[in-house]
């Protein structure tokens, strides 16, 4: 194992300000630090950003979008959700009306056909992969749709290698295919669904051996894989950010929601989509509000009824527009539109794709505020530092799971130093600028924005521990909703049945960054089971599983450009170039790489990747990059 | 599964032995080389999954070619049947013959057991062990099964194709001949020494052992061979367990269990598939009947085990074999080919629209194999542990299906049956212990082999039967997990009933003559060194109870006298508490030999 | 249209446990219904997400009909049932069980065995000074948790959280026979070169102590760790967005030791890597 000095992070105990940014900060006291932020921030007010931290708690997301939205007058309020699952919120949207995964863990037990798209679970969601084990221990068979072998793939009956980014002609291929089995569930199609003709129109050129050519996969496969999800009495349809960081990652999510529509896998008891977030309350934060389109309860922003309701609640006036999302938020940095950022939480100097770009922009901006347990690569470019608590262990609130369940989060140790609760520090800015804020408690947030999201009325502190946490929706507080979404759309009574969900007529679009003579091979990326993202918080303690960044490739390549497993080799993209070791995986095959974001002080992946956004959730391609891989002049092996 | 496995590559000898049982990897996911095809498409799950029950033959075909399993052959292994490492080194590490540290290609077993002991295995041990050079590893083994000949030494060399010798009654360089020169050693006697009443009249299952070419089908239906299987045809299902039920055969691999209920209760099961499994690891020390008749009259077996599969609705049956047992595994193999290639087993047999085959499992040297649901366990590609019952067999046998489990010796009494018919079946033996029964008498007789009896000759009859010697200072009935008597008792009618109402158990038909130049004390120790040695260790009473048993008996034999009380009361207490709380047979039974050396020999006095 | 199955509704039994009427849902284990009745029956090997392996045996009970006692923790109720749950053949084998277990593992991390054994009278000294003891010494080969098998009573938990009711890794299994089983990896290598992910589900179950963290390890080595100063506060991971219940254990304002309820409906009692150990971060304190 080669010897590796990974940077550890120490948690910041007091305010650092500085008065200029080629200056070291200094350590402050609280009063001038949001002094300082308050001015900042004020001076900016028609060019304001808050980035809100998909780890913190629903009550600071709350706090972090009602300060956006009543103390500085925007909706220009995202996190990171906006770099994973976006997609998967802005398909199932388009589709149902709501933004969560459909099913529940429990469920996956007990269900007869397990289908795991893009989503190596095994390493990234290892425990909802124990119910995803379950299941298959209970007689269901699994299938594994993923460019990679990975460990998720070697537990399923059949794994389809494809291409990276041929996801649509593989959705498509499948539903043709299984409409001409004749194994779509017409009645379900006919009450449930709008839009079947033209997506059978869309689908029909998609034979088995088009989407052969195309994905790579043999046809047996495909039509193996089309009639056990469409004869399974229930199905689940699994997914990560294998689907969702493309350029066109809401179109993969609706390629492959368009599968269940077609057979009636959703709606019920063990047939359902499940999208598996990455982060601990990237579910909440959106459902809280901290996102650019939506108010808290997951409301529309253009719907006068809910604007009213927020602008009595909150006595204020609500903007009948959307915000900016992280993406477009940084782009209007570049045109100056944007000058300053209040930024929770987040690393976007290290997580956004193509990230020298990311460091750049944010080093333009006018004020820069960033609240954090560490001081990150991104606090190092901020001009007031404001050090806070760790949402998970220091402060009481709630966060919310992928399976939509609300649970208690509490304190168990005192936090360093000075370090205060976000929503304490939130309140303290917002009554500089004018908002004088009175909560008492984490559970007074919280009863407040139980008082304006019927989703989340009926979840008092007290039924969340009582009921170990509670799925939304949960409107009463005497009962318990089911543990599925959607199932009116089982509904005989067109009235209870509502809005049918479309189909999604989406079309094939490869990758953006095409592989070439130049650069060969296809760099896809994804997580460590020890690791996670940009090793911020994993970095701190000691897994003998650890073995820093690599550029993993299969032992034909590693022949091909004979380079040795340890020797450090050039990795290079039209964008950057870094240096990493080799590993050898036979998990990959030819022209096919892998890295991770975990090490970014030892290798920034993401100096390689793309930012070819999705144009509807703003989700970069961090999936397909072209890269080439070169000897280093003077070969040095590492162990 | 997403497995793990070790740098560790199998040799091209390692490589071929797997293959050769399992075929070429299918992919090279399964370790052939890397094809295009291999890197669009992987099958696996449940069907990679389900061939678990490989691992056990596997671990023998490496075995049996390079003499021990290498973390590389152990790796291939696991890959070819979707296996995690840890569990079959588990399982490898569960069985004696198998080593996970290189070993010479040959191995000796000399057997160190009760009647072996007390022919001089001791003496051989110290012999062969300085007469073979490096070349060979001599191992000292709990019965081999050859009590008849004893003293028994088992030669294994290692090999394409593995070769065997047994060198039995073994000199020092008989043995040694044996593992040197495994080809070029003498020939076993035939199975017809081992039975002295061969060939005499009115014996019903022996009547063709040594009568018959045991090779041959043909003489075999000569002798009566496949009437019995057409009786159960015309008979139907039903009728066979009715036969069986009112002839009164209770099983005789010691827990005399009703078959016909057994046969009974497993056909009524709901659940499909059944199965029907052969126990033919005969490993109680002592006992070597059923290797007798596996190698002196297989189709009697192939045809019980096709009748029995015929009552109970199975159509898989498995016999799990002895390790110990090279002849008679080769004999029953043949007959196994023999009965295939003449549509005795197969689909359609005999034109009747059932269809049944069977397959050999080789055990690999553990006792407790012998205990019917570690045997599942064994067959299935775990460690032979036993379950926990309920669920009996019956309900969740083999592979969690119904599965009617029956020993050897129980089937072949099913020929009888079906040719005389139930009632003059019933009519041999007593009331309650219908049928002929066999016996291993070993120890000091002159003429030690297996006998056939009615139910109901006295102990002293048999023994006269084969010639008892002078000073019979004890006899041991049932072998190790029996208990003795003493020369007193010889009116003792060989009955479960009667056996039982002396206090005794006739368990598998072992009887063990001692005369008094064998020190019991050493006997003693000999026996809880072998529970010691064979308990599982799946639970606490029995797998620490044996160990402190041994002790306190080390301690007896070091200090005798007057000291002996208190560990005797110890082994009472502890005794007392395996028998009660072990999970099987096993630590039921391990202290009873010496608690009825204790009281009825007074052992210790 | 909002169907969710509960399952086949169970039928309830009657039997008796000590002269008393006990009713039970089919189903039950005889354990169940003593615990129920509030009889304290003594357990190690068993675990309440496991299924019962009954290896331990000191469990046991009297069963009328039943030739020899049977295990409680496995042994379903049936109607009719006659159960002895205190009689002087249970507390025989129990005792026995206990002398066994202490003259050859050492239980002083097992919580409640020495007031078992003061309760059974069990006297695990009379074996004598030559009594086989399990020796091992702990193994730490990792920074995470260490194996220290003198304390093992081979209850087999480790190897079934690990295997085929939890993690389905199966890093681990029992190897050798008898006395000389032992819990190992494959050819008995260290941790760091076998399946082993680390999740630490293994620790979570094991009931002597044998396994421990390295925390705990430690702290107990310097003589710190001190259970009546620890607090137990259950929060949610701040890893990926499965939200795992934690329970984090907090001596002197430092997390010492992570677990989870057996009841959560997300974890079942089980963690990964990052959950279990990913604590560190949070108290580099500087």
């Amino acid at each position: 194992m080669r010897k590796r000095q990974q940077k550890t992070y120490t948690r910041l105990t007091h305010p650092l300000v500085r008065d200029s940014r080629d200056e070291p900060f200094r350590q402050a006291g609280w009063a001038e630090a949001l002094d300082r932020a308050a001015r900042g921030l004020e001076r900016n007010r028609d060019a304001f950003g808050m980035f809100s931290c998909a780890r913190a708690t629903n009550e600071m997301n709350y706090v972090a979008q009602k300060f956006a939205r009543v103390v500085m007058g925007t909706h220009n309020v995202d996190s990171c959700n906006r770099t994973c699952h976006a997609p998967s919120v802005a398909g199932l949207t388009a589709a149902f009306g709501s933004g969560g995964g459909t099913s529940s863990y429990e469920e996956i037990e007990h269900t007869d056909v397990i289908v795991m798209w893009g989503s190596n679970a095994r390493f990234a969601h290892p425990i909802f992969f124990q119910h995803v084990l379950k299941g298959i221990r209970g007689g269901a068979r699994m299938y594994a749709v993923d460019p990679r072998r990975t460990s998720t793939a070697e537990w399923a009956e059949s794994w389809l290698g494809l291409n990276v980014g041929t996801d649509i002609p593989m959705a498509h291929a499948i539903g043709r295919e299984i409409i001409h089995a004749g194994l779509a569930n017409e009645a379900f199609i006919e009450r449930a669904t709008s839009g079947f003709e033209e997506y059978r129109a869309l689908v029909e050129p998609w034979t088995l051996s088009l989407a052969e050519k195309v994905t790579g996969v043999p046809a047996r496969a495909i039509r193996e894989l089309a009639h056990a999800y469409a004869r399974a009495e229930r199905a689940q349809l699994c997914w990560t950010l294998g689907i969702t960081e493309h350029h066109n990652g809401t179109d993969n999510v609706r390629a492959l929601i368009n599968l269940s529509l077609l057979t009636g896998q959703v709606g019920r008891y063990g047939a359902g989509l499940q999208p598996l977030r990455g982060q601990n309350n990237v579910q909440g934060g959106g459902d809280m509000g901290a996102i650019p389109n939506r108010l808290p309860g997951f409301q529309d922003i253009l719907d006068p009824a809910t604007r009213l309701k927020f602008e009595s609640a909150w006595d204020t006036v609500i903007q009948p527009h959307y915000g900016l999302n992280l993406t477009e938020m940084f782009e209007a940095m570049e045109d100056g539109t944007l000058r300053a950022v209040y930024c929770i939480g987040e690393n976007p100097a290290q997580s956004e794709a193509d990230s020298e770009q990311a460091v750049r922009r944010l080093q333009a901006l006018d004020f820069l505020v960033v609240q954090d347990i560490f001081l990150t690569k991104t606090a190092e470019l901020a001009d007031v530092v404001l050090p806070a608590t760790a949402g998970w262990a220091e402060t009481e609130g709630t966060t919310t799971n992928s399976e939509r369940r609300v649970q208690r989060v509490r304190r168990a140790v005192t936090p360093p130093g000075e370090a205060r609760e976000d929503i304490d520090i939130i309140c303290a800015l917002a009554a500089r600028l004018g908002h004088d804020w009175k909560y008492a408690d984490a559970e007074a947030v919280w009863n407040e924005l139980r008082s304006v999201s019927p989703d989340h009325y009926g979840m008092t502190y007290d039924r969340l521990a009582e009921h170990q946490g509670i799925q939304w929706p949960c409107p009463s507080t005497e009962r318990l909703e089911p543990t599925y979404l959607h199932g009116r759309l089982w509904e005989t009574d067109p009235d209870r049945r509502g809005t049918p969900a479309p189909f999604g007529l989406v079309r094939h679009d490869p990758p953006v960054d095409l592989t070439d003579e130049t650069y060969p091979i296809r760099l896809t990326t994804g997580r460590r089971l020890d690791s996670y993202n940009t090793g911020v918080q994993s970095g701190g303690f000691a897994s003998p599983l650890r073995r820093g960044e690599y550029i993993e490739l299969c032992p034909e390549d590693a022949e091909r450009y004979g380079v040795a497993a340890g020797e450090e080799v050039r990795v290079s993209s039209r964008r950057g170039a870094v240096v990493a070791p080799v590993w050898i995986d036979t998990a990959l095959r030819p022209g096919l790489a892998f890295m991770t974001m975990h090490f970014p002080d030892e290798v920034d992946t993401n100096q390689l990747t793309i930012e070819a956004n999705c144009p509807i959730a703003g989700t970069a391609e961090f999936k397909a990059s072209a890269i080439r891989v070169e000897k280093l002049p003077v070969a040095t092996i590492v162990r | 599964m997403d497995l793990h496995f070790g740098d560790s590559k199998p040799t091209d000898d390692e490589r071929a032995a797997v293959d050769a049982l399992l075929g070429p990897p299918e992919s090279s996911w399964e370790g052939a080389d890397r094809t295009d095809a291999d890197l669009r498409w992987a099958r696996g799950g449940r069907a990679a999954r389900d061939r678990r029950d490989l691992l056990l033959p596997g671990l023998h075909a490496i075995n049996d070619r390079i003499g021990w399993i290498s973390e590389g052959a152990l790796g291939y292994l696991c890959r070819r049947l979707t296996v995690p490492p840890a569990e079959a080194y588990g399982v490898a590490t569960f069985y004696a013959m198998f080593s996970v540290r290189p070993r010479p290609a040959t191995v000796l077993r000399v057997c160190t057991d009760l009647a072996c002991a007390a022919a001089g295995a001791s003496a051989l041990c110290a012999g062969v062990e300085a007469g073979l050079g490096p070349g060979a590893h001599v191992e000292r083994s709990p019965c081999l099964g050859l009590c008849e000949r004893a003293p028994a030494a088992l030669a294994v060399r290692a090999g394409d194709p593995v070769r065997t010798a047994v060198a039995a009654p073994a000199t020092v360089a008989a043995a040694v001949l044996a593992a040197t020169a495994p080809d070029s050693a003498p020939e076993e006697p035939p199975a017809a020494l081992a039975v002295p009443q061969a060939g005499q009249e009115g014996l019903t299952l022996l009547r063709r052992v040594g009568v018959v070419d045991p090779s041959s089908l043909d003489d075999y239906r000569a002798h009566g061979g496949y009437t019995a299987l057409r009786h159960a045809f015309a008979l139907g299902p039903a009728g066979v367990i009715r036969e069986v039920t009112d002839s009164g055969l209770v099983g005789r691999g010691g827990a005399a269990f009703p078959t016909g209920r057994k046969w009974q209760a497993t056909a009524s099961q709901p659940g499909r598939p059944h199965y029907l499994v052969c126990n033919a690891d005969e490993s109680e020390p002592g006992t070597f009947k059923d290797r007798v008749i596996m190698e002196g009259d297989p189709y009697a077996l192939v045809e019980a085990m096709t009748i029995a599969a015929y009552a109970i609705g199975a159509h898989r049956g498995f016999v799990y074999l002895r390790g110990e047992y090279p002849r008679a595994t080769r004999r029953l193999r043949h007959a196994l080919g023999q009965a295939r290639a003449r549509g005795l087993l197969g689909d359609d047999i005999l034109g009747q629209g059932f269809s049944f085959d069977i397959e050999i499992r080789r055990g690999a040297g553990a006792y407790i194999c012998g205990e019917e649901t570690a045997l599942f366990n064994s067959i299935e590609g775990y460690r032979g542990e036993p379950r926990s019952k309920p669920p009996f067999p019956v309900e969740q046998g083999l592979f969690g299906r119904p599965t009617a489990e029956n020993n050897v010796e129980t089937l072949v009494n099913v020929l009888p049956i079906l040719t005389m018919g139930a009632p003059a079946y019933a009519a041999t033996g007593t009331a309650k212990s219908t049928g002929p029964k066999l016996f291993c008498v070993s120890g000091s007789v002159a003429r030690p082999g297996v006998y056939e009896l009615p139910f109901g000759a006295t102990l002293g009859e048999l023994l006269r039967l084969a010639g008892v010697r002078e000073n019979l200072r004890a006899v041991l009935l049932g072998g190790a997990a029996g208990g003795f008597v003493r020369p007193d008792e010889l009116g003792i009618p060989l009955t479960f009933e009667g056996t039982r109402q002396a206090g005794t158990t006739l368990g598998s038909g072992v009887v063990m003559a001692f005369d008094d130049s064998v020190p019991l004390p050493r006997l003693l120790l000999r026996i809880a060194q072998f529970f010691r040695d064979e308990s599982c260790g799946q639970c606490v009473p029995c797998r620490v109870g044996t160990v402190r048993q041994e002790e306190a008996l080390q301690r007896i034999v070091a200090r005798g006298g007057p000291e002996a009380a208190g560990d005797i009361a110890l082994l009472r207490e502890v005794g007392r508490a395996m028998r009660d709380a072990s999970i099987c047979g096993l630590g039921q039974t391990a202290w009873n030999a010496v608690e009825s050396a204790i009281d009825r020999l007074g052992a210790y006095e | 249209m909002t169907v969710t199955p509960l399952g086949i509704p169970r039928r309830l039994l009657e039997f008796a446990i000590d002269g008393q009427q006990a009713r039970v849902p089919e189903g039950s284990t005889i354990l169940d219904a003593c615990r129920a009745a509030g009889k304290d029956v003594p357990t190690l090997c068993e675990g309440d997400t496991l299924r019962p392996k009954n290896a331990c045996r000191v469990c046991v009970v009297e069963v009328e009909g039943s030739r020899t006692l049977v295990p409680a923790c496995s042994r379903k109720a049936e109607p009719g049932m006659v159960v002895r749950t205190g009689g002087e053949r249970v507390r025989h084998s129990r005792k026995i069980v206990l002398e066994l277990l202490a003259s050859s593992v050492d239980l002083s991390t097992t919580p409640r065995a020495a007031e078992w054994i003061k309760e059974y009278e069990a006297k695990p000294d009379r074996f004598g000074p030559g009594a086989a003891r399990v020796n091992e010494e702990p193994r730490i080969d990792n920074e995470l948790y260490a194996r220290d098998y003198g304390k093992c009573i081979l209850c087999y938990k480790c190897v079934d959280a690990c295997g085929d009711q939890w993690q389905n890794t199966f890093a681990i299994s029992v190897a050798g026979r008898g006395f000389d089983a032992r819990i190992a990896v494959e050819h008995d290598a260290p941790l760091t070169d076998s399946a082993c992910v680390y999740c630490g589900n293994c620790v979570e179950v094991c009931p002597t102590g044998a396994l421990s963290f390295k925390s705990e390890f430690d702290m107990r080595a310097a003589g710190t760790w001190d259970e009546s100063r620890q607090s137990e506060t259950t929060t949610v991971c701040a890893y990926c967005g499965v939200g795992c219940s934690l329970t984090l254990h907090v001596q002197d304002n430092e997390i010492v030791k992570v677990t989870s309820p057996h009841d959560s409906p997300v974890t079942h009692g089980n963690l990964c890597i990052k959950g279990r150990f990913g604590y560190q971060h949070v108290q580099n304190r500087g």
